[in-house]
């Protein structure tokens, strides 16, 4: 089993809910699709060229600041278990972890991650550098992916075209190979049955989202990450200002949508919020799913003050440990253990009753 | 994962809907999406390529690929692209420029990178300063002409497209 424990709080700071406007906003991510020049692109390389890839790189983020000490992880290496709790620490993609059904871990794939800074590789490109912030940060974390990304291509030739700008394997990230996304918890706007016209209008401009995991994922617990489509003809600066411009929009609509359920449906939804705070506090079993939606409802009364004594922290710490791979561990059971959700429920039954104790 | 729909083609769209206060997703493949007349603008496909890569460089004869339209570096055709969606190497860029410039054009609204530029290990970065940097582009351009070397010309001049405002 992999020791979490080497990383600073677990690889999990940005649960912290010490960021800008984390009551509303989970984490903020940026990725940077880099690739190596005169290398074939992940889906021809061999398994000799992708471990050259990954001896290089290692070699460059050793002489860096950000990834001096890092902690290297070969998914490659790595039972399916200890995996998906990476995957589930949101520290690498479901592709890299080989999650899906049919999908197997490439041999070469590795993740090398220091405090908030990390860089997977052999991912669909050879490297994808990556920070993650707490709560809507998309400047500081932007800062730290440019800082990393100087300073591995101070010492690794990537592949860079004039015209396109960053090549990458697949063209959806060719240009800057940015990625920025924001994690927001919309329960508000989904509550008004408002949330497709909002999505839709994202879509139209140039934005686009996903679920809790990324890419190809679900929306569980209301939560959404959305993040720019395009990567071409902006620049960097631009492509956040767009997204954070449209986030602080998407915030102002949810803290409305909010106020109109306050006002006009203020028993309906302090009985949903307390109703979910009622089976999380003493449900006998709980599945991944109802767990996720009941600490939606939870966040939500927490955000709107109805419900005290119950800090975002303490929820982002439910919201990672009641996952499948994180509680089979924590209960050093199989991860198909027919008991899940009967210890999922005792999990979290302690949680809140400590957090209850703990503000007495 | 398999399409909801049909339970036999690979989920490209997954399609967010609200039922009952909860927001469930529907994951359908391309042709049940199709059928549902699920607009791209309104989901998020696993690749956004879709279509897109259905109709690139159809009736295109690639200008650099060699016999058969194959990257001369990696060997990967239009044909492989189409079908995995994912470009062989990054000579594949200039081998398929063409047809790939149309589709970034539709897939992004631009071809040019404007971002930051790439600055190789020991050099200062690829910033030239506008002005006399275009100048001496179009100094390297005209003699690149002269001596006929195109291969550098054809860059050149996508190097000054860059940079022209
Ligand atoms: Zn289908
Ligand atoms: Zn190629």
């Amino acid at each position: 089993m992999i020791d979490l424990s080497l990383l600073t709080d677990g690889g999990v700071g940005w649960l912290d809910a010490s960021g800008p406007q984390s009551h509303l906003v989970l984490s903020t991510r940026i990725r940077l699709a880099r690739n190596l020049a005169g290398r074939v692109f992940q889906g021809r390389n061999s398994e000799t060229e992708r471990e050259q890839i990954l001896q290089t790189v290692e070699e460059a983020a050793r002489e860096s600041v950000l990834l001096r000490r890092a902690v290297r992880f070969r998914l490659d290496r790595l039972d399916r278990n200890d995996r998906q709790l990476l995957h589930e620490r949101h520290l690498v993609s479901k592709e890299l972890a080989g999650l899906d059904p049919e999908g197997r871990v490439r041999s070469g794939a590795a993740l090398l991650v220091q405090d908030r800074a990390g860089v997977m590789l052999n991912e669909e490109d050879h490297l994808r550098i990556q920070t993650l912030h707490s709560g809507f940060a998309l400047d500081e974390a932007y800062a730290d992916a440019d800082r990393l990304d100087g300073e591995l291509g101070g010492r690794l030739p990537f592949a860079f075209h004039a015209e396109f700008g960053y090549l990458t394997s697949c063209p959806t990230n060719v240009g800057t190979g940015l990625r920025a996304s924001v994690l927001i918890h919309l329960p508000g706007l989904v509550l008004t049955k408002e949330i497709s016209k909002v999505l839709q209008g994202l879509a139209q401009v140039g934005l686009t989202f996903r679920g809790l995991y990324g890419e190809g994922s679900e929306v569980v617990g209301n939560f959404f990450q959305l993040s720019n489509q395009t990567t071409l003809g902006k620049t960097e600066v631009e492509l956040l200002d767009h997204l954070g411009k449209m986030v602080r929009q998407v915030i102002d609509y949810e803290e409305r949508a909010r106020e109109v359920l306050l006002r006009d449906a203020p028993a309906i939804i302090e009985d949903k919020v307390w109703r979910a705070y009622g089976l999380l506090r003493y449900a006998r079993a709980l599945s991944f799913d109802e767990a996720m939606n009941l600490l939606s409802g939870v966040r939500l009364g927490v955000g709107v003050g109805l419900i005290p004594g119950v800090g975002m922290y303490t929820l982002n710490r439910l919201l990672i440990h009641t996952q499948p791979a994180h509680l089979a561990v924590a209960e050093t059971v199989a991860i198909n253990d027919p008991e899940l959700p009967i210890r999922r429920a005792r999990y979290v039954r302690k949680v809140l009753e400590d957090e209850v104790e703990r503000l007495r | 994962m398999d399409c909801d729909q049909c339970h036999e083609r690979e989920a490209v769209i997954h399609l967010t809907q609200i039922v009952d206060e909860q927001v469930t997703t529907l994951h359908l493949c391309e042709r049940c999406a199709a059928e549902k007349g699920v607009e791209s603008a309104a989901t998020v496909g696993k690749t956004p390529l879709g279509g897109f890569l259905a109709a690139m460089g159809k009736g295109v004869t690639p200008q650099v690929a060699g016999i058969g339209g194959a990257c001369p570096r990696c060997g990967a055709t239009l044909q492989d692209f189409r079908e995995s969606g994912r470009l062989g190497c990054p000579e594949c860029y200039r081998s398929f420029e063409a047809p790939l410039r149309d589709l970034l054009r539709r897939l992004h609204g631009s071809t040019h990178h404007v971002g930051e530029r790439y600055a190789e290990p020991g050099h200062e970065p690829a910033v030239e300063p506008v002005g006399d940097g275009r100048e001496s582009l179009r100094q390297q351009l005209r003699l690149a002409v002269e001596t006929e070397n195109f291969e550098l010309a054809a860059e050149l001049r996508d190097r000054l497209r860059v940079l022209e405002p």
